[in-house]
This record gives C-alpha cells, structure tokens and sequence, in this order.
C-alpha cells in the first residue's frame, strides 16, 4: 500500500470513528439531532451534552490515542525495540505521578497549567533515565526491565500520595490514574492538555527521516547526516509533552503505542518515517473505537479505558514476547 | 440487649457510634472516641476533642480496659476478631439506611449504656421534628443528588431517604439504581430535575471533585435550585440530619 493510501484510509476510519464517539451515550439523541446540536445554538440539553460532554470526550481521545501511537512508533524506531511503549515502560505511570502530585499539593488549583507541566516533568524524567539506562545499544529486556521497575515505583508512589492525601475519594483516584478514562472531562481539559499533546507530536514527527537513517545502524545514520544527540532531545520532550499532558487529564492509558505500530508496520513497507504518521492517525482511530466500547459494552457501568485497550493490547504483547524469546 | 450494670468504660471505635454515644453517655462514661470525629467540625467534635482520640486499632483499644466497645459494621474484622479474643465485649451497629434505622440505634445505644430514659427522650425530640415537617402535597419533585465521581446516592440510603423524607423524587431511583451508582453527566443533563443537591462545591481538591465544576453542573446550578450536602451531613444517622431534612423541605415548600 502506498503511503498515501494508508494514511487517507486512516484519516477515513478516525473521522468515522470520532463521528461514532459522538453519536454514543447515555443521553439517546438520534444520530441528526445529536450532529445538528453540535453546529446550532440551541437551550436544549442536546446542545450542552453534544459541546460539553461529548465533544471534549472524542477531542481527548482522538489527540491522546495520536499521541500514544505516534510515540510508540517513534520510541521503537529509535531503539529498535518493538515492546518500546509509554504505557508499558513507566512513561505514562510516571506522568501520573506528576499529575497526582500536582493536584494534592493544590499547585494544580493555583496555577491551572501546573498539572500538565508536572505531569510532563514526570514523563520527561522516566523517559530520559530509560534511554540512559537502555538506550541504542541495549537490549530489549534491559529496556523492559528498567520498564517495569519505573512502572511499579511510580504506581506506589502514587498510591502513597493518594493515601496521604485527607481526599475520602483517594481509591477511586488510584483506580482512575493507573487505568485512564476520558469519560465527564470538559473543554478546559482539552485546553489544558492539546497545546502539549500538539508540540510533542510536531516535534516528534521530523525525526522519520533520521529513523529511516537508523534503520541502517548508527554509524550509518550518523555519515548520513543524522544528528543523534538532537534527535534524542527532540524524542525525549517530544514523548514527554505529549504523553504527559494527555496522562495529566486522562490518567495513564497503556498498550495503544504497542499495537498500533506493530498493527500497521507491515502495511508500511517497514519505513519508520511511513509509521510515524500512520501510528498517529491509527492510535487515535484505536483510541476513539476503545472509547466508545466503553459506552457500549456496560452502559450503565463506569467502565475504564485503560481496561479495554489492555484486553486488546496485552495479547498483542505476550505474541511479541513469544516471537522475540530466543533473543532475550 | 440490657446489661446487668451500666458499663463504666466506654469506648467507641467508629465515627458513627461515636457521635450516638456522645449524645447519651453519663458524664466519665465514655473513655475514648476515633480520632476522625475529632479532626471534623462542629459541636459534636468539639467535645470529642475533650476525650482521649482511637484510631480504631486493637492494640490501643486493649491498652484503655473498656468494658464495652462500640463498632460498626464496617469496622475491619480482623481488628474486632481480635479485640474478641481478648476478652472485649463488643456490639457492633450498623449504619442507619432510613431514618426510622436512627430511632432504632438511639434507643438500642440507650439500652446499652444504661441510659433508656435519655434515649426515650432523644427519640421523642427526633419524632416531634419530623412530624412537624409539612406533608409534601402534589407531584414530587425531582430532586439529583450529585457528588465525587458522578455517584448519586439511591432511595436504600440514608442520604436518599432524607431527599425522600422532604417531599422529593430521586433521580438515581427513578434510573432503577436503589443503591445509587455513578450517573453520567449526559444523564444529569437530560434528566433536567428540579432541585441539584451538590456536595461541597469549593475549589475540588481532588480530581473526583472535579467533576462538580464540569460546564454541565455549573449551568444546571443557573438554572435551578442548587442545596449543598456535606458528607457529614449524612454520614452518621443521627438525629441533626434533620436539620437537612428541614431545609429541603423548605425549598420544597417554595416550589409549590
């Protein structure tokens, strides 16, 4: 498939997908009422849960399933690692920690945009010390090893937090930042989270050429050109602005970053810089479908995100564990 | 059940039998009460903070020597296994559902600590307040109880029996949810009730709160009346959830 083939036919199934998200709810509006409130001012309920409830709702998932897929291609295109993930290897954990922090202390109450900056301070420091601690030169389990010992620290933490905290609600926080959900956020989230989720996202998506480059190794991407060292600052805070501001509304949402990439690589010839925008488009398609499942299957349950796209994703992960147990 | 004397070391290690036993206790009866009643607000605490604070932990509880504990049914069972096996007489109450379960626990509390005539007197105040709340006339209005997390409280609750008590329909009965459960903002605005009955709005502190300054709840409090229920408002039944009682049924009475 060529590119743009791939991509028109991604961008068609998000469009799709986010059109479905929003004609899906408790609230039964038929499907042209529920698209005309959204243009029309009216005094109705209709409009207020179509821009209110379920527009920020689609908006959240579309932009943090782009930024999820986008980052995991890009972090498996750098270290050559397929089990590379923001949610599998402590990033989003991370964020959350940040987020948790963020809000407890009331910084977050004080200065609305503290929660994305610490959210994106937690996802920067967790991606950093992995790539030091794994980097292009080792090996898948260092990486997953240094992973899951990121993930279950700030987990912890984060219950610490929580169970400090004098909030009566602190067990369902804990639940809501380890399993992420989008579900009754509002405008102002998808204000505080987009500019983030945005600049990460653009400055990830020139580093293809560099990963084709890598492809070849890195003393071949290097004569080619490619400067490694900005190519690993423009990864780090580009993964960190994105998948820490989206963390900071939506809480820690895993696997959309492992599956899409290792879904759509055969469709792209295998050219990172091909996977870049196709992981994008397909995260937030994934994203936007895992959301509105969430509706569907227990309507009248508060059914988590982050456990649907675990139920998709972690078979996805044991398959990849299976083809690459000879090599770990 | 009656003991033969009255007991004369008192110690109540739940927040709820706490405030029914600070209420009918001989003065020197009660020897301690949980710290958590302590760090609330109000009378109530005031003069727990005169008395030794627990924290519900068998350990502590053994050191004081009571001669009666109180517990709830919530209270973790291995701390009571425990406090069983060392001898301790425990009675263990379970938290009021409607408001005739409040009567109920005031008078068993009397019986326990030998002080029937005081809980006789505590109902009889209870039953006249109630009686004299008007008599809701017409179709009832609707009434949404909204709190962290989009949990609104069902009619099997103490919070939805004081909603209904005042002349109100409850929105999480009439979604068939008698235990309540979490309602969707999309259903709170369809569902356009009457009277929006918030927990504490203030700066949410925590991002369950958050959920009460959503746009949605924000218009609904323009555009209808809006109450604020303190969790310890209803927490505990005990007889000042009257006072919220009362209240509602004046907004009721201004609907008419």
């Amino acid at each position: 498939m060529t590119p743009t083939r791939l991509y028109t036919a991604l961008g068609a199934l998000t469009v799709a997908l986010f059109l479905a998200s929003l004609t899906t709810g408790p609230a039964s509006l038929p499907i042209p009422e529920a698209l005309s409130a959204l243009v029309t001012q009216s005094d109705g309920p209709a409009t207020m849960v179509m821009r209110e409830i379920r527009l920020p709702r689609a908006l959240l998932a579309a932009l943090i399933g782009a930024s999820l897929g986008l980052s995991g291609a890009a972090m498996q295109g750098y270290l050559r690692n397929p089990l590379a993930e923001p949610g599998l290897i402590g990033v989003s954990a991370t964020a959350a920690l940040g987020a948790v922090i963020a809000i407890q202390t009331g910084l977050a109450a004080a200065y609305a945009f503290a929660l994305p900056a610490a959210a994106l301070s937690g996802a920067a420091i967790a991606t950093l010390a992995l790539l030091a601690l794994a980097g292009p030169r080792g090996t898948a389990l260092t990486l997953i090893l240094a992973g899951v010992a990121f993930s279950a620290l700030a987990a912890a933490l984060t219950s610490l937090v929580l169970n400090l905290s004098p909030s009566p609600y602190a067990a369902a926080e804990i639940v809501f930042w380890m399993m992420g959900s989008v579900a009754d956020r509002s405008m102002t989230h998808v204000a505080l989270a987009a500019p983030f989720i945005l600049a990460g996202m653009a400055l990830i998506l020139p580093l293809g050429r560099g990963l084709d480059a890598l492809t070849l190794g890195e003393d071949a991407a290097a004569s080619m050109g490619t400067r490694l060292h900005r190519m690993r600052l423009a990864l780090v805070l580009g993964v960190a602005a994105s998948v820490g501001a989206g963390t900071a509304v939506a809480g820690a949402i895993g696997f959309v970053g492992l599956v899409v990439p290792h879904l759509l690589r055969p469709l792209t010839g295998h050219r990172p810089s091909t996977l870049l925008i196709a992981s994008a488009l397909g995260g937030a398609a994934l994203l936007l479908a895992a959301d509105t499942a969430t509706r569907l299957v227990f309507p009248e349950r508060d059914l988590k995100l982050g456990v649907v796209t675990a139920l998709i994703g972690a078979p996805f992960f044991f398959h990849l564990v299976w083809r690459l147990r000879g090599r770990l | 059940m009656a003991l033969a004397a009255p007991p004369e070391r008192v110690v109540s290690i739940n927040l709820c039998t706490d405030q029914l036993a600070l209420a009918l206790a001989a003065p020197g009866q009660l020897v301690s009460v949980t710290r958590m009643l302590q760090r609330d607000e109000g009378a109530m605490a005031e003069a727990a903070r005169a008395l030794p604070g627990n924290s519900a932990r068998a350990e502590e509880i053994y050191l004081l020597a009571p001669d009666l504990v109180l517990a709830g049914s919530f209270t973790a069972p291995d701390t009571l296994r425990m406090l069983q096996r060392l001898g301790l007489t425990i009675e263990v109450f379970t938290p009021a559902e409607t408001l005739s379960d409040i009567r109920a626990n005031i008078l068993r509390m009397g019986t326990l600590l030998g002080r029937e005539a005081e809980a006789q007197a505590e109902v009889a105040a209870f039953d006249a307040r109630l009686a004299a709340i008007p008599a809701p006339a017409g179709p009832a209005p609707l009434a949404a109880l909204y709190a962290a997390n989009g949990y609104s409280a069902g009619d099997a609750t103490l919070p939805g029996q004081m909603v209904k008590a005042a002349g109100f329909a409850l929105l999480a009965e009439e979604m068939g949810l008698p235990y309540g459960g979490v309602v969707p903002l999309e259903t709170l605005a369809t569902a356009s009730p009457d009277l929006l009955i918030a927990a504490r709005p203030g700066a949410p502190k925590s991002r369950a709160e958050e959920i009460l300054a959503h746009p949605v709840v924000a218009a609904l409090r323009d555009q209808v009346p809006t109450d604020t229920l303190h969790d310890s408002d209803w927490t505990c039944g005990t007889p000042s959830v009257l006072d919220t009682v009362e209240r509602l049924a004046a907004i009721r009475e201004t609907m008419k």
